[in-house]
């Protein structure tokens, strides 16, 4: 008997509710309780990355919606399949990254009954998503697809699993065009109070010191542009987290840089001496605070965010402001057009003066001597690419010499792993994000111990023609452990010395990619050029000053402005 | 800043694992449950949940918004005992001997509960009031012994305007 015209298998109705979502690259990994799926995604234009570990698929995803602006999807089968994007999902959860992850699960009637890679993907995400579903009825699964991607990009965004049974892609139901989703227990705020608005005006105007903090709620709203309008418009300093890199640039005088733990000496004596910040799209991390009952003791706090639990979590604020980063900024900027501020100038005189004397006592050096600094690497790539470069990277020391010696004038283009600090993230991030932008150059900024935790996506990076970089800065440490075993447990190296390392070069051209290696100073910039500009993938290992650490950094616990500078 | 109780009661979609994403909140997040008590509306599609927490002004605060933000969840209040009616059931299993048997039927016309269930040696008694009268009720009872008690949990209500 011929099926009927207008019944659809669960898996047709997902690629459906995908391509009416504008979805046109998944990132995955097939198996047996996904393969009715699979069959039908064969059947459509969409692209599928195949990916050599589902952890891979969710960190692609997610480098893919931050460098696309889009949702990021990932599909993965059953158990160990679902399991291995946990770490991916919990990264994208802390940084609020739109990503749908698309789970197989065994048939409803074998779910509970310990089936063959059954697991409870549902139960095992639910801290871990902004929200997650088991799909029981295939009658609801084209409203709760509509339901993922509209809670997945809206408000703050998030990650979201479905978890589809396979009987539930394979059998029929009758569809139809889903409505345009509304629930009644989700609107997020999208636009701030009038009247709180007007109050941030007459704090700025009453303000002698006044700074910005930004994070990444301000690129995640695209509000960069809005941001820098009312920085230069107000001539107020801007500092920002790790993940609001970008949001402002980089090389305005402006620019504080980042604030925190690793931050600039001014950006954190700014704080520690302003009397107004305003902070716009972050959450306060224990990583940016140290000590919060002395953090911006002598300021103001206007708090600016759409989630509201954000506000008063772990800083009190003087005022809190909810709704969207952009719009809120863009009211601002529509506020201050009618207020006379007086002569700006004179006023912040004294302020930015202090500012740039900060800047000269406590600036970022470091001598390059007979061994080759991580710094130097970083800040040659920075020389070499003009700024222009996608720029992911791992997690330790790697990460913060990329956010401290990388000057990003631009948002979308620095991409870490910000607050759940994955190690192993870079690569399939920098895959997802070359996916999104095939014109631009992506850098994956690495150590040699994490580059190590996904290194298999090199494998993915080759079969599908993505010409990513990775830059190793290898000092054979774990050298972010190291680091404070030297300055807090007595020089004990207790398990960090990674003395056995894969053959790098050796190992990129295994997999067909271009190795390159600089073991002096003077390579540097000659294996950066070829490396930068070969039109194939291409690992760069860099053997550095092993026992380099990153400075200035305030010891965990301490007051902002207490810093280690050499 | 002091812990003091409170109320929450929430009405959330009545679905298989939302009352998995409010336990495992209050989990994740260090809050506490004193406790617990869920059912249906008159609405199938919606429950009530109400629960009693111990918490600073600041946590609580956390509580709420936290709560708000479950996609599940509908509406969170505090209900504020000046404003509110809260009441919970206790159904308590008391030893009578003959010599306490008449003691205890005192203790229930006091309280105006009533036996539901009697023995030889035990009556079980069932008691509805605000969290003083249990408290008064079961501090009455002990020295008698107290075999065994189920208690509902606080429930609660906005009073309605006069």
């Amino acid at each position: 008997m011929k099926p009927n015209e207008n019944m659809l298998t669960g898996a047709q109705i997902l690629m459906t509710v995908l391509q009416e979502e504008g979805v046109d690259t998944i990132f995955g990994f097939p198996g047996g309780a996904v393969i009715d799926i699979y069959d039908e995604l064969a059947k459509t234009p969409i692209r599928h990355i195949l990916v050599r570990h589902e952890q891979g698929a969710v960190h692609a995803a997610d480098g893919y919606a931050r460098a696309s602006g889009k949702v990021g999807v990932c599909l993965v089968t059953s158990g160990p399949g679902a399991t291995n994007t946990v770490t991916g999902i919990a990264s994208a959860y802390m940084d609020s990254i739109p990503v749908v992850i698309i789970t197989g699960q065994v048939p409803t009637h074998l779910i509970g009954n310990d089936a063959f890679q059954e697991v409870d993907i549902v139960g095992i995400t639910r801290p871990c998503t902004k929200h997650n579903y088991l799909v029981k009825r295939i009658e609801d699964l084209g409203k709760i697809l509509k339901e993922a991607f509209y809670i997945a990009r809206s408000g703050r965004p998030g990650p979201v699993l479905v978890d589809i049974p396979k009987d539930v892609a394979k059998n029929r139901t009758a569809y139809t065009p889903i409505e345009p989703v509304r629930m009644k227990s989700y609107n997020p705020t999208y636009q701030p109070n009038k009247w709180q608005l007007e109050k941030v005006i007459a704090l700025i105007q009453e303000s002698r010191r006044p700074m910005i903090f930004a994070g990444g709620g301000v690129i995640l709203s695209k509000g960069s542009a809005e941001l820098t309008d009312f920085a230069r418009k107000t001539m107020m300093p801007v500092t920002t987290s790790l993940m609001g890199m970008g949001a402002f640039p980089g090389t305005d005088p402006l620019c504080l840089g980042m604030i925190g733990m690793h931050g600039t000496y001014r950006a954190n004596m700014a704080t520690g001496a302003c009397d107004l910040l305003i902070a716009i799209g972050v959450r306060f991390d224990d990583r940016v605070t140290g000590r919060t009952d002395a953090f911006a003791a002598q300021a103001k706090i206007v708090h600016i965010d759409i989630d509201p639990t954000s506000i008063r979590k772990n800083v009190l604020v003087s005022l809190p402001l909810v709704g969207d980063c952009r719009i809120t900024l863009s009211e601002l900027n529509r506020l201050i057009e009618t207020i006379d501020f007086g002569d700006l100038k004179k006023q912040r005189h004294d302020w930015l003066d202090q500012i740039d004397q900060w800047k000269q006592t406590g600036a970022m050096n470091y001598d390059q001597t007979t061994v080759i600094k991580p710094q130097y690497v970083v800040e040659t790539l920075y020389r070499i690419t003009q700024g222009q470069a996608i720029i992911t990277t791992e997690v330790g020391q790697n990460q913060m010499w990329a956010a401290q010696y990388y000057h990003f004038d631009f948002p979308d283009h620095f991409i870490t792993s910000g607050g759940l600090g994955v190690m192993g993230f870079g690569l399939p991030a920098a895959i997802g994000a070359q996916v999104a932008q095939p014109k631009k150059l992506v850098v994956d900024i690495a150590g040699d111990g994490s580059i190590q935790m996904n290194i298999q996506e090199m494998a993915t990076a080759i079969q599908y023609g993505l010409p990513v970089k990775v830059v190793i800065l290898n000092n054979r440490y774990l050298g972010m452990v190291r680091q404070w075993q030297e300055l807090f447990y007595n020089k004990r190296y207790a398990c960090t010395d990674m003395e056995y390392a894969p053959d790098f070069v050796k190992l990129a051209e295994a997999y067909g990619a271009l190795g390159l290696r600089a073991t002096r100073p003077d390579q540097v910039e000659s294996v950066l050029t070829q490396g930068l500009s070969s039109p194939q993938a291409a690992i760069m290992d860099f053997w550095v000053d092993r026992e380099e650490c990153v400075y200035p950094m305030v010891p965990a616990g301490a007051t902002l402005t207490e810093m280690l500078l050499v | 800043m002091t812990e003091e109780k409170h109320v929450v009661t929430m009405l959330v979609d009545n679905q298989p694992g939302v009352l998995a994403r409010v336990v495992g909140l209050f989990g994740g997040r260090g809050f506490n449950i004193e406790s617990l008590c869920v059912a249906e509306t008159t609405d199938p599609e919606i429950s009530r949940i109400t629960l009693v927490t111990r918490a600073d002004p600041l946590v609580l605060e956390q509580i709420m918004k936290q709560l708000r933000k479950l996609i599940n969840v509908i509406k969170v209040r505090d209900m504020d005992k000046s404003k509110a009616v809260q009441r919970e059931m206790a159904l308590i299993c008391v030893k009578a001997k003959p010599e306490h048997r008449a003691e205890v039927l005192r203790i229930v016309d006091i309280f105006r509960c009533k036996v539901v269930d009697t023995g030889i040696e035990h009556y079980i008694i069932e008691v509805t009031g605000d969290e003083g009268k249990l408290a008064a009720i079961i501090n009455l009872l002990k020295p008698i012994g107290i075999k065994k008690i189920a208690r509902t949990g606080i429930v609660a209500l906005f009073r309605e305007p006069k």
